[in-house]
């Protein structure tokens, strides 16, 4: 039944080849932790990808509850953390998830450089990996606001202070994210919500897009 | 891919109407042991998936993430402090080569030198050497900068009273309740109880006294006699007083309900 409905799709749009460009690949023996133990060191990649699909998932859920103005926005994180059926589970997966994927990241970070795999012909996609490590600390940052509470309100008020202090174009740059020359307040709490849930996921999608096709394309570096 | 004459297509479409195989390839003759990624890997990969987000889930149960207070832009005394990672970019700008009339070594100079020269790195380390001890000057510096963020994100927690921070920020549900001021009773709480358990009941210094689960009688017991580090006599008044006390309090607990 199912072959039938698969051989019926594919008679249509022709996945086969699709399927197999993303099923075939080999996993050489000197990354298989099955052969070689230390061979775990590259599975940070792997499990930073699977921390930012938890964090997705579960952002996706926080969101049925979270309401983005100042009036709301910890009233409706309290009552999701206190009143709704594993909310404090969901809201705990966000916010645990959003410090283990910043380990994860560095770990995998330091696996790369430690066995020089930036070199030619990986250079670009370091890059594109500094890069996602950008956004997901500008996600870090942004996310922090959204409970509004004590330490969300004044860590972001210091964090625009320094981006104030930018030389030239420091007063633009915190009105782009707080909306305001000097008031933290309800914009900031809008902007912040939107950078976090749809501008920097955005570009992490890119980069990742694009980190996943070039590691495709060039295989992952051999045995030093 | 198939080109040329003689090529079937579905109807007008330009899927070719031939049949592709959906097998793996055969990675036989690759070096070592080489296997495939689906199914073969994934199979086993998944259980080491498993198994972290078991840890992952425990770690979740084990600590709720915490809350504080509601935001309140009045609040002067409250010291900032941003999360964990952004610590030791913090900490850098207590220095004095970092801060002051050198803010812009903390913020621009420091952090542009060291994330650039990250982004940077394989066009600084152009060696065809890819082992550590083939690029010792890449390799010193990022120890150097492991070190030094390690360093500085130490020196920033270990002067923070964690559990005290915690204490202090406890989160309070909003109050819904509308505190009526020309209840006889509220000019006696105001005299004795509202320094510190605060103006709608919500608890200062004291705890809050809404959603309390006392009798009446209990209650002036407490008011005369005080409970834990509450202390005695915080009433002094006629019996008449102090009933219309305890059923103030009782009358917003009834309305908070
Ligand atoms: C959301 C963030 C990221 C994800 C999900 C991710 C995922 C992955 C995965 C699955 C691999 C395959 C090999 C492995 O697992 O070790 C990989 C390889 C690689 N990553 Fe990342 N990565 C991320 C961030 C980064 C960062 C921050 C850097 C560097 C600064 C980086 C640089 C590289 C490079 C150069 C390779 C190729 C290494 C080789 O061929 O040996 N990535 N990445």
């Amino acid at each position: 039944m199912l072959q039938k409905i698969y051989d019926w799709i594919d008679d249509r749009i022709d996945v086969t080849p699709i399927w197999r460009d993303i099923a075939d690949h080999e996993v050489p023996e000197h990354v298989n932790p099955a052969h070689h133990f230390s061979a775990f060191v590259y599975c940070f990649g792997g499990l930073t990808f699977f921390v930012v699909v938890i964090q997705i998932l579960s952002g996706m859920f926080l969101t049925m509850y979270y309401v983005p103005d100042i009036e709301n926005a910890w009233k409706s994180v309290y009552y999701l953390q206190t009143e709704v059926a594993h909310g404090q589970i969901v809201r705990g997966m966000h916010h645990w998830g959003a410090s283990v994927v910043i380990v994860m990241l560095l770990l995998h970070t330091l696996r790369v450089f430690f066995q020089g795999a930036y070199k030619k012909p990986r250079e670009l996609n370091w890059m594109v990996g500094v890069l996602l490590f950008f956004v997901m600390l500008g996600l870090g940052f942004t996310g922090y606001l959204l409970p509004w509470d004590n330490k969300a309100y004044f860590a972001t008020q210091v964090g625009l202070e320094i981006a104030e202090q930018v030389p030239f174009i420091g007063t633009q740059l915190k009105t782009l994210l707080a909306g305001d020359p000097s008031i933290v307040g309800a914009q900031t709490l809008t902007r912040f919500f939107a950078i976090h849930v749809f501008f920097l996921p955005a570009a992490l999608f890119g980069l990742l897009a694009a980190h996943f096709i070039l590691i495709r394309r060039q295989g992952i570096s051999g045995p030093l | 891919m198939h080109k040329g004459k003689g090529m079937k297509f579905v109807g007008d479409s330009r899927i070719s109407a031939e049949r592709k195989p959906n097998t793996s390839k055969d990675y036989s003759e690759y070096p070592g042991r080489t296997e495939a990624f689906w199914p073969n890997f994934l199979l086993k990969e998944w259980l080491a998936g498993s198994v972290f987000l078991v840890g992952f889930l425990s770690l979740t149960l084990a600590h709720p993430s915490p809350l504080e207070k509601m935001a309140d832009p009045t609040d002067a005394a409250y010291i900032p402090l941003p999360d964990w990672y952004f610590l030791f970019l913090y900490e850098l700008l207590k220095y004095e080569f970092a801060s002051g009339t050198y803010i812009i070594m903390g913020i621009l100079v420091l952090p542009g030198l060291a994330f650039g020269a990250l982004l940077l790195a394989p066009f600084l380390d152009k060696g065809p050497g890819r082992r550590p001890h083939q690029r010792p000057v890449a390799v010193a510096m990022m120890l150097l900068a492991l070190t030094s963020v390690i360093w500085l994100t130490y020196e920033s927690a270990a002067n923070v009273n964690w559990e005290q921070r915690a204490e202090a920020n406890k989160p309070v549900p909003a109050s819904n309740v509308e505190i009526d001021t020309e209840h006889p009773g509220y000019a006696i709480y105001e005299n004795s109880c509202l320094s510190c358990h605060g103006g709608e009941l919500e608890g200062t210094a004291g705890p809050s006294l809404v959603g309390i689960d006392y009798t009446p009688e209990e209650l002036a017991t407490i008011a005369t006699d005080g409970i834990g580090s509450m202390p005695p006599d915080q009433f002094t008044g006629s019996d008449e007083e102090l009933d219309q006390l305890v059923e103030f309090i009782i009358s917003v607990n009834e309305e908070a309900k």
